[in-house]
């Protein structure tokens, strides 16, 4: 019993280290120049549209929400000290330095991340890499690189959008319905926003998130068994294993960055 | 036969997957300008055969070669230089979901020539008319039917006139109209262009309509290899078996099993 959870334990690791080991292949082969630049331009346009473009109208309805809830909590607690003048600082740092970045990255597995792995898988499975391949074309190229490079240019933006509705919901909240004076609401955010402290810091944070959030998406898709029930394995897989990896990372991050 | 007679040569080819041998020292050769059909039972083989000769998956011994040119364990670049010279039709057919079916055929040809755009579209016209598709040349694969998505996939297979051509399964799914559509389409294919065709099929009667060589696959390897005629002519009873589509012989039906009666009777445990 003792032996054979040992030897399960054992299997399971390997089966970890061997998916990431393929998971850093495939990577390696989408990122390696391929020389035909200026035929994957488009390519990368459309998945702008399709992974970015797409996911602007959740991003900004969350992002909207998420301002107004968190401009409404902080008041409360911020006009007990008679501090509701700072709910600018409040929103804004709240937001550029964990929200935007957490919950954009968190969205966008959902959204864009979990398609992406279908997409991928499906193509697998009808075999369309298969003929990619017999073509003389690297799927690696075709399919995964614009798709990457998608990913990671947009996660970034939609996180600085992100942050930018809710610092408007913010607003709406606590100066048009709360009473919040409106000059103070901006003087001192503006204040108190550093660039290199939060904005860059931020930045960085999504920047990773997006990184990882469609390297697991692109890879699940890719490594997907090809039948219905492995590419919904694999789509499960994606969401969950992202919203760890950016929860995760987002700690790390955050001692890193600003636990001194 | 002297070695540039055939166009695919494979020798002691050895094969497994996970525990399971699939081929064991198998010996193949496809002559040029032929057309060439492997016949098997279901899940014997077939299929990775031709995704061994594509250079999809390698073997674990053995030789592929394609033009004298060994493919097994070749760099990445010369493989994908060989396979600008073969055309594959999937199973499944595998067109490109999201481009139409005009845009799948100019998709090999866009992504590999710099033809100007009115020469491609003329390419892809012909390619079309060829398969009976030219009126579909602006569906989409999703409003295709499975007989003509594989038709289409021809057109795309054979977009950049390559040497060889593989079917695989070309007729399952096809009305007995378009059937004989493309079984004229490979022989015509085959003769006007010059290429050699390799055909893998169940459907006895179409292959051997066609087909100028035959090899039957089963048990790991090739049971029986000549032309339709004497293929005919054999009197081995697995031979036998096969050419007239008979589940019980010496060729298994099942997939390896344990023993059935045992199997049935030894829920105990
Ligand atoms: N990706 C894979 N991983 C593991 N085993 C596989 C895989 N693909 C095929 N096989 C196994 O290899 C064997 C041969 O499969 P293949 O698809 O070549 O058969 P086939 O002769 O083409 O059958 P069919 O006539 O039904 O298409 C099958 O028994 C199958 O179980
Ligand atoms: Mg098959």
């Amino acid at each position: 019993m003792a032996i054979s959870s040992i030897q399960q334990m054992g299997r399971n690791s390997l089966s970890v280290i061997a998916g990431l080991g393929r998971a850093a292949f495939m990577l390696v082969g989408a990122l390696k120049p391929s020389g035909r630049g200026v035929k994957l331009l488009p390519l990368l346009i459309k998945q702008l549209y399709v992974v970015g473009v797409q996911s602007l109208i959740i991003i900004v309805v969350s992002g909207l929400f998420i301002g107004m809830v968190l401009s409404l909590q902080g008041y409360t607690i911020l006009v007990g000290y008679g501090a509701e003048q700072s709910l600018g600082q409040m929103v804004s740092l709240s937001l550029l330095r964990e929200l935007g970045p957490v919950v954009s990255a968190l969205l966008f597995a959902g959204r864009a991340g979990s398609a992406l792995t279908a997409e991928i898988g499906l193509m697998k499975a009808t075999e369309q890499l298969s003929s990619l391949e017999m073509m003389a074309i690297d799927p690696l190229h075709q399919i995964v690189a614009p798709r990457f490079w998608a990913g990671v240019i947009s996660l970034p933006l939609l996180a600085a959008i992100f942050s930018a509705v809710g610092i408007i919901g913010g607003h709406l909240v606590g100066v048009d319905w709360l009473g919040v004076d409106s000059g103070a609401f901006w003087s001192v955010m503006q204040s108190s926003v550093e660039w290199q402290e939060d904005i860059v810091n931020g930045a960085i944070k999504s920047i990773i998130f997006a990184i990882v959030v469609t390297w697991i998406a692109l890879h699940k898709g890719y490594d997907a068994v090809p039948t219905s029930e492995g590419i919904s394995k694999a789509t499960t897989s994606t969401v969950v294993q992202s919203s760890l990896a950016i929860l995760g990372l987002d700690f790390v991050l955050t001692v890193v960055m600003f636990g001194s | 036969m002297s070695v540039s007679d055939n166009i695919i040569e494979i020798s002691a080819m050895n094969f497994s997957r996970e525990d399971r041998i699939i081929y064991n020292d198998i010996n193949l050769n496809v002559p040029r300008g032929k057309v060439t059909a492997i016949m098997g039972p279901s899940g014997i083989g077939k299929t990775t055969l031709l995704r061994l000769i594509g250079g999809q998956i390698t073997p674990s011994s053995g030789s592929i070669k394609f033009n004298d040119q060994e493919l097994v364990n070749i760099d990445r670049k010369s493989l994908f230089k060989a396979r600008r010279k073969m055309g594959m039709l999937f199973q499944s057919g595998a067109m490109f979901t999201e481009l139409s079916v005009f845009d799948n055929v100019a998709f090999p040809i866009r992504e590999h020539t710099k033809l100007p755009e009115s020469i491609i579209r003329k390419i892809v016209l012909m390619k079309l008319e060829a398969v009976g598709l030219r009126g579909a040349a602006d569906l989409f694969p999703s409003e295709l039917s499975g007989g003509m998505a594989r038709r289409a996939a021809l057109a795309r297979a054979i977009a950049l006139d390559p040497d060889l051509i593989m079917y695989d399964e070309p007729f399952t799914g096809q009305d007995p109209i378009s059937m004989g559509v493309i079984v004229r389409l490979i022989r015509e294919l085959n003769d006007a262009l010059g290429v050699t065709s390799i055909v893998v099929s169940h459907d006895v009667d179409e292959v051997l309509s066609i087909a100028d060589y035959v090899y039957i696959v089963a048990n790991k390897t090739v049971i029986a290899s000549g032309t339709p005629e004497e293929l005919r002519q054999e009197t081995a009873p697995q031979i036998v078996q096969f050419m007239q589509g008979r589940p019980d012989g010496p060729v298994p039906f099942h997939f390896p099993s344990d023993d059935y009666k045992k199997e049935l009777f030894n829920h105990g445990n």
